[in-house]
């Protein structure tokens, strides 16, 4: 409770001080963090393809990775088992979402990559090295035949991909207005 | 109460506001079960009396059991529980679900909150848990728990429901489960924390920014893409549920609160906020949390949770004991604002009556909503049917199909197959005071 009161107390002071511009001052419990520290954490990817690690793969080094670290859930093709299917040329039907896959409903291949490398294998997210990563995602869109088998998979070539449902969707709040990012 | 005030209301509180036995909301309200006195004797026969001399019970003759550090509910409220879908863990998306049908009020209590977690629940130690603000901001910074404490804090009543909650209803026959099977993920509790708005006074905003992308510390890295603008207007970086520490199902130790938005969004167990020019689009926003539509098309950051309320007491698998005096209660809640008005029908939709919303009407929370019966003992079809302060109205089930399509065939009840589903929900009640699951 004295903690609580201090803190209003120091926020009181600081608002009779005329600190409006410098109230990250009031508390200032925050400890500054370097892009280095960052390192482990800072997986986010975009479709712009902002974030993307160095390395590349491709489909060829993919399929092993694929047999040994993926397909006891999602099937030795990647038609799915416990794990949805990855690699399908099922339509979608109706309004139905378990019709939907990556190669006839995600809009951006961006995706594949940041979810791979942040949630998968299921028993040992951020396992898989980048250059792994990359492989699996040019194994994963070349089966879906969104990408030629011999294509590498790269920082570059990995937000060129366009994927089929690019322009499937409709932003429903009203506040957004696409495209959300320069092209 | 002006005596001359009275005469009138006491005519209304007697009269049926509506179709197949709907009274006056202030007949239970303010004039107790006597007022309807005249109205209900038509139907209600009086009951014997007791008959049996009351004794004292054999808890009342000796001391009782030792008070537990944390208590848990009796033994005979224990049914009052949530149901897993995956009791055993498997490597695939678990949900609890809240026994609304079983529950009155307007808060969840913190066992029954329902929990969805996509890959199970994380054992987070809170000393070592860091919460990283960073992107296009001036300072990032990072945060302990303990640094949020020294922080002014707020606290907000407010509604989280999954984006799959009510899916079953996208079916295109009424699903035979109770409301804590089609409509359990959803509930409602105190929350308390710091504003993200505060903290972003500290690290600074890059003008540039438009989006952050929130992520949790669980296996799958949740992540989502939140407009910064709802940083600014009601977010909460929260450490407290119903005055306790956050449970672990419910994010322990920090979450994001995003009072209205779809649950997912609320990310759990939070320890990276990333200020960006672009969404992420991530997993559950490419597909998961997504919405595809009759036209092939689907929506996607369908982020505010329309208006919608449901009927809790009778429900599916509850029974009337005889025809009589009931009074019908249900929840009622909207991601827009503040419920402003609930209508109640018992026959199906052929008429309405206006139903008592009970205090606190708070936005973005449930509202418990109430409204007296006099069941004739013959079929009645009861529906609920809210507004919001912004002039929002929950659609009927053929309003809403039409628009956003149903199911060609009947799903697995515990699968979301599609979401963001608010229609009118009907109960059907037989002759017997069985309740079935209707669509009207």
């Amino acid at each position: 409770m004295s903690t609580r009161s201090a803190t209003i107390g120091t926020a009181l002071l600081a608002f009779a001080c005329g600190a409006g511009a410098a109230d990250h001052q009031v508390v200032g419990r925050g400890q500054p963090v370097t892009e280095s520290d960052l390192r482990a954490w800072n997986i986010s990817v975009f479709p712009s393809g902002a974030g993307l690690p160095a390395g590349s793969g491709t489909a060829q080094q993919g399929a092993g990775i694929f047999a040994s670290k993926c397909a006891a859930c999602h099937g030795d093709k990647g038609q799915g088992g416990l794990g949805p299917a990855l690699i399908t040329d099922i339509q979608r039907h109706g309004i139905d979402e378990s019709t939907t896959s990556i190669a006839n409903y995600w809009p951006y291949s961006t995706t594949l990559f940041d979810y791979v490398r942040r949630a998968m294998p299921w028993q040992s997210p951020r396992s898989l090295g980048d250059e792994e990563v990359y492989a699996l995602v040019a194994f994963i869109l070349a089966q879906n035949k969104l990408i030629p088998d011999d294509e590498v998979v790269d920082a570059r070539s990995l937000p060129r991909v366009r994927m089929p449902n690019r322009d499937g969707f409709i932003i429903h709040d009203p506040k957004l207005t696409p495209p959300f990012a320069a092209p | 109460m002006a005596s001359k005030g009275d005469r009138p209301e006491d005519r209304s509180a007697l009269a049926a506001v509506a179709g197949n036995g709907l009274l006056d909301r202030r007949a239970l309200l303010r004039r107790g079960l006597g007022a309807t006195g005249a109205a209900a004797g038509a139907v209600l026969a009086p009951r014997p009396a007791l008959a049996i001399p009351l004794q004292d019970a054999p808890w009342s003759l000796q001391n009782g059991a030792p008070t537990p550090s944390y208590q848990v509910p009796s033994k005979y409220a224990s049914f009052v529980a949530r149901t897993n879908a995956n009791p055993d863990n498997l490597p695939k998306v678990t949900q609890a679900r809240t026994p609304h049908q079983l529950m009155d009020g307007m808060i969840t209590p913190n066992g029954l909150h329902f929990t969805i977690v996509h890959a199970g629940i994380p054992d987070i130690d809170p000393a070592t848990h860091r919460l990283v603000i960073h992107g296009l901001v001036k300072r990032p910074l990072s945060f302990t728990v303990e640094d949020l404490h020294r922080y002014p804090m707020v606290s907000r009543i407010t509604f989280i429901e999954c984006g799959g909650n009510s899916a079953p209803l996208f079916s295109p026959e009424p699903v035979q489960a109770d409301v804590q099977a089609l409509h359990g993920l959803v509930s409602c509790a105190e929350w308390t924390g710091v504003k993200l708005s505060t903290l972003l006074e500290e690290t600074g905003v890059d003008p540039r920014a438009k989006w952050f992308v929130a992520e949790g510390a669980d296996a799958p890295h949740l992540d989502r893409s939140i407009p910064l603008s709802k940083a600014y207007d009601d977010a909460i970086i929260a450490l407290y549920q119903n005055g306790e520490p956050l449970m672990p199902g419910n994010g322990f130790p920090m979450r994001l609160l995003l009072p209205g938005y779809e649950g997912n969004t609320n990310i759990k167990f939070l320890r990276r906020i990333e200020l960006t020019v672009e969404p992420t689009m991530s997993y559950y926003e490419s597909q998961v949390y997504t919405e595809p539509l009759p036209n092939g098309k689907a929506y996607q950051f369908f982020l505010v949770s329309e208006v919608k309320s449901f009927i809790t007491w009778p429900s599916f698998g509850q029974k009337l004991t005889g025809p009589g005096l009931y009074e019908i209660s249900g929840l009622a809640y909207s991601g827009d604002g503040a419920i402003s008005k609930v209508m109640v029908s018992a026959d199906g939709g052929k008429s309405w009556g206006k139903a008592a919303l009970q205090d606190p009407v708070m936005s973005k929370a449930f509202t418990r909503f109430r409204m007296p019966w006099l069941w004739d003992g013959g079929p009645a079809i009861l529906q609920s049917r809210a507004y919001d302060e912004k002039g929002n109205m929950q659609p009927t089930r053929a309003q809403f199909v039409k628009a956003r399509g149903e199911f060609d065939k009947v799903p697995d009840v515990k699968a979301f197959q599609n979401h963001h589903f608010n229609a009118i929900v009907s109960w059907a009640v037989d002759s017997n005071g069985g309740v079935k699951h209707v669509y009207a």
